[in-house]
């Protein structure tokens, strides 16, 4: 039976990575915008899990950098839901394309 | 009236997926350590892998493809789960079940309140150009070939050492050691994300 190894892992991220990088350049709307890019943070939370595991195992690096990874994509989700809120009070609408005010 | 039915039917769909994600988690869980210890590279551990990366890679598929941002957000639900599993998979238990609480049942959560929030109908749609899905197709699918190729051409110093499972007291340990700067700067983040959250969605200015 074949081995599962880092490279399997680092596949699977790369595929999430590709996805959300595709979901943030298509969506007009904001809140899809934000999922594109809650993928392609967790495909950065699988690549430093795996390579901690293959890598360093028993060191815990990896799993702590992933730790402060979610932490952060919690906070950032707070603030940019508050935004996109604001813009819908302020527009009427979350197309990203009509936030253009302050366009020159 | 309708709308109201709609959201009705979207939060009890994902309550089902949460409740059914998080019993297969335990499951899952209760086995990693016997995964690893005994039987690493055993049809267990291949086929769990390849079942769990084919449903991520399904998700996340789901989640470009889907046109409405209501089945965005269950197809991001099925991301972040199975993400999760991976983890299990990697011996990094006490993480999935972090990824599982605050991702699954905090993040998206809050996600769906601004979907619920920021839209006059949930099945409202905003159709992209022709023109950006070929860019984006083009991206994304040049930068998947030149990352596969890369990874599977490269030859990484893994070592197959048999782990076992992360103890949550070696965590902390460490989190209150070697990490303190950073675990106390992402607490005054937190407060200060609070504070500005409340402050951004404020009713009267």
């Amino acid at each position: 039976m074949e081995h599962i190894g880092l490279t399997h892992y680092l596949i699977v991220s790369a595929v999430l990575f590709c996805c959300g990088i595709f979901t943030t350049a298509t969506k007009r709307n904001a809140i899809g915008i934000l999922i594109g890019v809650e993928l392609m943070l967790n495909s950065t939370g699988i690549n430093l899990v795996a390579f901690d595991r293959y890598m360093g195992p028993g060191r815990l690096d990896g799993q702590i950098v992933a730790l402060f990874m979610i932490v952060l994509a919690a906070a950032e989700t707070a603030l940019a839901v508050g935004i996109c809120i604001n813009v819908y009070k302020n527009l009427s609408t979350v197309d990203v394309d009509s936030a253009s005010q302050l366009r020159g | 009236m309708f709308r109201s039915r709609f959201h009705i039917i979207a939060l009890a769909s994902l309550g089902v997926v949460a409740f059914s994600a998080q019993a297969l988690a335990g499951e899952v869980a209760g086995y990693s350590d016997v995964t690893h210890a005994a039987a690493s590279g055993s049809w267990l551990e291949v086929g769990l892998f390849y079942i769990v990366a084919a449903a991520a890679c399904i998700s996340a598929l789901g989640v470009c493809y889907s046109k409405n941002i209501v089945r965005m957000s269950v197809w991001l639900f099925g991301a972040l789960g199975s993400v999760s599993l991976l983890y299990f998979m990697l011996a990094a238990n006490f993480l999935a079940a972090i990824q599982l609480i605050v991702y699954a049942g905090g993040t998206l959560i809050l996600l769906v309140f601004g979907v619920m929030l920021t839209s006059k109908s949930p099945w409202a749609r905003f159709e992209p150009r022709k023109i950006e899905i070929l860019g984006a197709t083009v991206v994304s699918g040049t930068l998947f070939v030149c990352l596969s190729l890369l990874l599977t051409r490269a030859d990484w110093a893994t070592t197959d050492a048999v782990v076992a499972g992360t103890s949550m007291s070696d965590f902390g340990h460490s989190l209150l050691t070697t990490y303190l700067v950073p675990f106390e700067l992402a607490g005054v983040l937190l407060m200060i994300v609070m504070v500005g959250a409340a402050h951004l969605a404020r009713q009267d200015k």
